[in-house]
């Protein structure tokens, strides 16, 4: 199942990060399952603890199912300041969703994340690779409307 | 050639090879370098920033445990500003602790207790936040208390660099970082073997056994019970210290009273069933030198290495010795052949095993040692726990007169009680072995070549109407790989192992360093311990297992009950068999090997 991901990389520890990276991206559910890292182990020969300890270090790792389209909301000043806490609490009421969750209809994932760069376009968030700016609660409800036609 | 350079510690002029670290150099002068995580049995991982020491030319402070000495180095280690800096250290770590000094089973022993005493820390001086993360209890033979642990790293250090398990890691980041296994699936679904070497090198209380003292005391105060008691050879060694006598005293006959007093019913010794595992495994390796087999034979003693080999070497596993451990064969023969000569009915007696030794607690569960038609080894405690019974019954160790066991199931060789230390095991055998080749006695009984703290031990013993048998001696699991891939390569290459006979011991030192071992164990006082187990054999009047009367004398176990080694009842009741296991989970994953029939 992995081997497609491993036959682009030599079995060398410096190759860890660009496999878990491959296999979060090719997971219908956007995270690292104990079998993948076990598929990992062997073909690396990293110990599956050893394994974990990058995946946890590293926020955009999951070890958690999460949603088809996974939201990185900025939490940094600029964004702060330009009412990332409005945009926040609308998705939360939306989705029906904390943050780390994801909703029920297993579409998206909540989660915060440090500046993006792109603090000119305040409030900001990225929708897997997408960057989304200029937020305000419309706007969200309608990317969200997008994104669901899409499926 | 390393070079030597000139340093002043403290004023004091000390000439030192450049390699080493300024801690080491202050260790070897006598000058105490406060210290939380560096331990001078592990590589040092800078965690804990408590050694900071002034180092001459440098504006801040550095770590005496990863700063090399240097020419010229003048190094200050007991400034005001220094005892500042590490009293605001270790005031931020007890912030998270879980600071319930009186209750914890590191109490008095804790180094973090010693060190913010020592510093005169203002406990109040900032709030408490704990992480209220779940204790790990997943395991039958370690807890694990979060809150407790202050991330220094010496647990995850030991089991992967020294152990080479892989269980614990470091895992998530910041303020949320801390040590588990991996996907938090705890101790009992990880890799982890119940070796105990955390446990030992954790400077708190955060990583103890799972204690089973207060089911020991129900069964003793059970008057419907019969409770019998077996210690393993390193226990006679390893009390003293807590009673204020010499370090590796041998106490044996004060330990035998020490438990008659606590209320044990029988108080019996594993040594006579480590005279009997050298007759059982003597025989098959025996059997396996004769037969010119290539593959060699293992010892099967030591838990931690049973399920390691069951993990990362079932390849093997038909190498390894049947024998059960001296533990289990104790439980097996206290509920079948004690039971029938004392009319006693098996299902009333219980056994407790005082070991030294966190893994046993795992192997007493084990579902396949139960060959009594109950479970041979109802519970198992280790040295830590045992030292707390006699603390809890208000026993005077020090002062107690001597007593000698009972007499069944406790009579042993000065082989018997080197198992205990490793190269034990192997001279133990050696000295039996030659006699069941060649019919003679072995003259020097003394094997020094298997005998120290040497990583690997190798050694060549000509046997007479053999030829040379090759040896080789592993203690501490990193070590046990260095010599089981030797013996897989030469497996794959010709079909030949490098040696026949091979001891294993997971804990580095043997079982006088065990994972269930008092606290503040290094390998130095380790090799004390081991030194007197050699003194009690040295002494013995008796010191090869196959001379031990109550083994093999007219009236020995072996003419009144077994047979004779490696009989039928013998392979039923002192054998067993092996599993293959997952790498990741720790979890069965099929047999390996099956029951001899």
């Amino acid at each position: 199942m992995y081997q497609e991901i491993f036959s682009k990389y030599a079995p060398t520890k410096d190759n860890l990060i660009y496999i878990l990276h491959d296999i979060q991206d090719s997971d219908p559910q956007n995270y690292i399952s104990e079998e993948a890292v076990q598929a990992v182990s062997e073909y690396l020969k990293i110990p599956s603890n050893h394994i974990y300890g990058v995946l946890t270090f590293y926020s955009m790792y999951s070890t958690k199912p999460r949603g088809k389209y996974v939201i990185r909301l900025c939490e940094s000043p600029h964004c702060y300041i330009k009412g990332s806490e409005n945009i926040l609490r609308k998705m939360k009421n939306t989705l029906n969703v904390g943050i780390g969750e994801t909703s029920k209809d297993g579409l998206f994932t909540l989660e915060l994340c440090a500046c993006l760069g792109v603090c000119g376009n305040a409030p900001v968030m990225m929708i897997n690779d997408e960057v989304y700016g200029d937020l305000t609660e419309d706007k969200v409800n309608e990317i969200f409307a997008q994104l669901r036609e899409v499926k | 050639m390393v070079k030597t350079v000139n340093v002043w510690i403290d004023g004091n002029h000390i000439e030192a090879p450049e390699t080493m670290n300024i801690i080491e150099v202050a260790d070897k002068y006598g000058i105490h370098i406060p210290r939380l995580c560096y331990h001078p049995d592990l590589p040092p991982t800078a965690n804990c920033g408590v050694c900071v020491v002034e180092v001459s030319g440098n504006p801040l402070p550095k770590r005496a445990c990863c700063t090399p000495v240097a020419e010229g180095m003048k190094i200050s280690t007991n400034s005001r500003k220094l005892r500042s800096y590490r009293k605001t250290l270790v005031e931020m770590i007890l912030s998270n602790h879980d600071v319930t000094c009186p209750t914890c089973a590191a109490n008095n022993k804790c180094e973090l207790q010693t060190l913010a005493n020592n510093l005169g820390v203002d406990a109040e001086h900032l709030p408490q936040i704990l992480r209220k993360h779940k204790h790990d209890e997943s395991s039958v033979s370690i807890i694990r208390d979060v809150d407790k642990c202050i991330a220094c790293g010496r647990c995850v250090n030991v089991c992967n660099e020294i152990q080479t398990v892989y269980a614990l890691t470091f895992a998530d980041r910041g303020f949320e970082s801390h040590i588990d296994t991996a996907f938090a699936g705890g101790m009992a679904n990880s890799p982890c073997v119940n070796c105990g070497q955390c446990t030992v090198y954790c400077p708190t209380g955060a990583l103890r056994e799972q204690s089973e003292i207060d089911a020991v005391w129900e069964a003793i105060l059970d008057p419907d019970k019969h409770v019998i008691v077996q210690e393993a050879p390193a226990i006679r060694v390893s009390l003293a210290e807590e009673f204020g006598m010499e370090l590796g005293t041998v106490t044996v006959k004060k330990m035998y009273a020490a438990l008659r007093k606590l209320g044990f019913d029988a108080v019996m010794d594993t040594n006579f069933t480590a005279d009997l595992t050298i007759l059982e495994e003597g025989t098959e390796c025996v059997a396996k030198l004769k037969a010119g087999d290539p593959r060699p034979l293992i010892t099967s003693c030591s838990p931690g290495w049973i399920k390691f080999m069951e993990t990362y070497y079932p390849d093997l596993a038909d190498c390894v010795s049947t024998a059960k451990s001296p533990m289990s064969m104790f439980g097996v023969l206290a509920k079948t052949y004690y039971a029938e000569e004392q009319k006693l009915n098996p299902a009333k007696i219980v056994t407790v095993a005082i070991m030294p030794c966190t893994a046993k607690k795992f192997e007493a569960r084990r579902p396949e040692l139960r060959d009594s038609g109950y479970q041979d080894t109802d519970y198992v405690l280790t040295t830590r726990e045992f030292l707390r019974m006699i603390h809890e019954g208000n026993i005077d160790f020090k002062n107690l007169k001597d007593e000698d066991a009972d007499e069944n199931m406790s009579f042993y060789t000065g082989a018997g009680t080197i198992f205990g230390a490793t190269g034990g095991v192997m001279e133990a055998a050696i000295r039996s072995a030659y006699t069941l080749v060649t019919g003679e006695e072995l003259e020097a009984i003394d094997i020094t070549a298997v005998r120290g703290l040497q990583g690997v031990k190798e050694a060549t013993i000509p046997v007479p109407g053999f030829g040379d048998l090759r040896v080789a001696v592993a203690h501490g699991l990193g070590n046990a790989r260095i010599v089981m891939d030797r013996v897989r390569e030469g497996l794959a290459k010709d079909g030949v192992s490098p040696w026949h006979f091979i001891e294993i011991m997971a804990c580095p030192g043997g079982c006088v360093g065990g994972g269930g071992q008092p606290y503040g164990n290094d390998m130095a006082m380790r090799a004390r311990r081991g030194e007197g187990l050699y003194k009690e054999d040295k002494e013995m009047k008796i010191r090869k297992s196959h001379h031990n009367p109550e083994v093999m004398g007219e009236k020995g176990i072996y003419a009144r009950f077994l047979g004779s080694p490696n009989s039928p009842l013998a392979l039923k009741l002192l054998h067993t068999y092996y599993f293959k296991r997952s790498t990741s989970s720790g979890q069965v994953t099929e047999q390996a090997t099956h029951k001899h029939h």
